[in-house]
């Protein structure tokens, strides 16, 4: 019996069609089946397995033909945050549900390009707020592990990106697109046991993707490992006029550089992030990142960054802020719903549809960000907030006189239980107390498997790294992944 | 600084959101909770530090002075900015009367 095509990773899947080893019409079917056959775990939306196949004819041909592209042959999940032209996208909201966009974003239209294809639009939490996926509009994702305890609770596959990451760890799809604004591309990665990587803020365009916070949205991959995150990475990459905060840099080919060797790299260890009462099971995960990282060859040296514990709560008005700018186009004139109540006026009109099509996260960071925008607040709270975060930007430009690169925690637990801190949103804003820093800096910072939990839960590892260096945080993360041998997968009961 | 249920009424309009009573009851607490927390910021001393208005140091280009350079953002695409609007009226965006 030939191999599950399912279980091949995105440059096994290039490279043994590339060989013949078999079609991409092969994949694409095999993947379109696990996704038709996982609808228990709510990743995607909208499943698009015409696109998959349309894309994998394509490359069939263009094998025969001799024209070849990087990426013919590799289907993809996308989350549904990416226009697509012609495919719903709603940003897991009632606000755009039924909204087909006229045009592609620059992301989803690179990866097109570059010879990948659609299995659907991906479940995230609602317009990308959230750490669990439980504020999407169209349902929880579930993870698709389970303690090994054998209990049966669902458990959050984290979030934003929470469909992408079931999809990826349940093999549904190879790799996918995600977005990171405080860690929503890193803790997903961390809970399910796979890899992702947030780039430098400007490598990706945000052309076409929907807005959450402007200065902190970034798109990545996630893919089951280093080497796929790298490829991927380097097709959805690359300056666009259309963006006025892109990167004018050419894309590096990261593939090609990659080396887990990590003689003559210095590894630095934040204090800080050493937070009291800090979870076991992380702490010594932790430690056997470092001693992994020393058996690559670095040198680890024990760094601070001063101001990491006034990074979420900066990052809790930034965020909110531009938010509240941002979503101010939901008005339901020019797209999306509208909610007019029987004589009502234009204000009454926005205000209807605007509580209709929000959901409650949305509408309360809607409300922060209004209120630390508004008169006689924005010095006390936004302003202080943007110093406060000139101020992270500096302990880490500091720290780079001492190291390469960072390594700490992804997240402070494993995957919590669905329902277990919906009710608190402080408590859920502290799954992103590693991640935030990074987002704050616009630095490039990764996901890796590190090891299991006592419950038998992936837990992930962090690197950090220098802006435009996302050559040394994929390095230190594939030295990571061929020390730590993470095998694991979830079980199979949906 | 704490909210009051005056002052949620009065953010939630400025941001165009319908709220009722329950949920002007619930947000006091949930806004008073991390707007609570969010005020330890005010003990990091920011003397002389100016505020971040770009994570990486950026300039803002000009485009070339063509029309229609980028045919995805250029003009002509009445129709396509129009097919997703709730209501269109004489290829417009139809709204509520707003003049008496």
């Amino acid at each position: 019996m030939m191999t599950d095509l399912t279980n091949l990773t995105v440059a096994q899947i290039r490279d043994g069609h590339r060989s013949g080893d078999f079609t991409a019409v092969e994949v694409a079917e095999a993947f379109s089946a696990n996704v038709a056959g996982a609808k228990a775990l709510n990743a995607f939306i909208v499943e698009t397995p015409d696109h998959a196949l349309a894309a994998a004819k394509q490359a069939d041909a263009d094998r025969a033909d001799g024209t070849l592209k990087p990426l013919s042959g590799v289907p993809i999940g996308m989350k549904d945050l990416f226009a697509t032209k012609g495919v719903q996208t709603t940003a897991a909201s009632h606000m755009l549900e039924g909204f087909v966009p006229q045009y592609e974003s620059t992301v989803s239209q690179k990866l097109w390009d570059a010879g990948t294809g659609m299995l659907g639009k991906l479940n995230l939490d609602q317009f990308a707020m959230g750490s669990s996926n439980e504020t999407s509009y169209f349902g929880n994702v579930i993870s698709p592990w389970r303690k090994s305890d054998g209990s049966n609770a669902a458990l959050a596959p984290g979030g934003s990106s929470g469909g992408s990451s079931t999809a990826i760890a349940a093999r549904l799809c190879p790799a996918a697109t995600g977005t990171d604004t405080g860690g929503s591309i890193r803790q997903p990665a961390a809970f399910t046991g796979i890899s992702g990587i947030k780039p430098t803020y400007g490598r990706c365009s945000r052309w076409g993707i929907v807005a959450f916070a402007s200065s902190l949205d970034q798109a990545g991959p996630m893919a089951r490992d280093v080497q796929d995150c790298a490829i991927m990475l380097a097709a959805m990459a690359g300056f666009d006029a259309k963006d006025a905060t892109s990167l004018d840099l050419p894309v590096p080919d990261w593939e090609a550089a990659l080396s887990g060797n990590m003689k003559g790299k210095r590894v630095g260890i934040p204090k800080e992030y050493r937070l009291d009462g800090i979870d076991e099971d992380i702490a010594a995960m932790w430690d056997h990142g470092i001693a992994m990282l020393k058996d690559a060859g670095a040198t680890v040296v024990d760094i601070s960054l001063p101001h990491t514990k006034y990074a979420l709560p900066a990052y809790y008005i930034i965020a909110p802020a531009e938010a509240s700018s941002n979503l101010a186009r939901y008005d339901g004139v020019r797209y999306g719903l509208r909610d007019l109540p029987e004589g009502a006026g234009l204000q009454d009109m926005y205000a209807a549809t605007r509580a209709a099509g929000f959901g409650p996260e949305v509408k309360r960071r809607i409300l922060i960000g209004t209120y630390v925008l508004s008169a006689g607040f924005y010095d006390a709270y936004y302003t202080q907030a943007q110093k406060v975060r000139a101020l992270i930007a500096r302990d880490f430009e500091a720290a780079w006189a001492q190291c390469d690169v960072i390594l700490a925690p992804t997240a402070p637990s494993a995957a919590f239980a669905l329902g277990e801190k919906m009710a608190d949103p402080l408590a859920m804003y502290l799954n992103d107390v590693f991640a935030v820093p990074a987002s704050l800096a616009g630095l490039p910072a990764m996901s890796v498997p590190g090891a299991l939990s006592r419950d038998g839960l992936p837990l992930g590892l962090q690197i950090i790294g220098k802006a435009f260096d996302e050559q040394g945080v994929l390095n230190a993360g594939l030295a990571l992944e061929e020390r730590a041998g993470f095998t694991a997968r979830a079980e199979r009961w949906w | 600084m704490a909210v009051n249920q005056a002052d949620v009424r009065k953010i939630a309009s400025l941001a165009r959101i319908a709220i009722s009573d329950a949920e002007v009851a619930a947000m006091e607490g949930e806004l008073n909770n991390i707007l609570g927390w969010v005020e330890q910021l005010g003990e990091v001393d920011v003397t002389g530090v100016e505020p971040m208005t770009a994570v990486i140091p950026n300039t803002l280009r000009l485009r070339d002075d063509v029309i229609n350079a980028d045919p995805l953002t250029g003009g002509g695409m009445q129709a396509a900015v129009l097919a997703n609007a709730p209501a269109v009226q004489h290829g417009f965006f139809g709204v509520p009367k707003v003049i008496e």
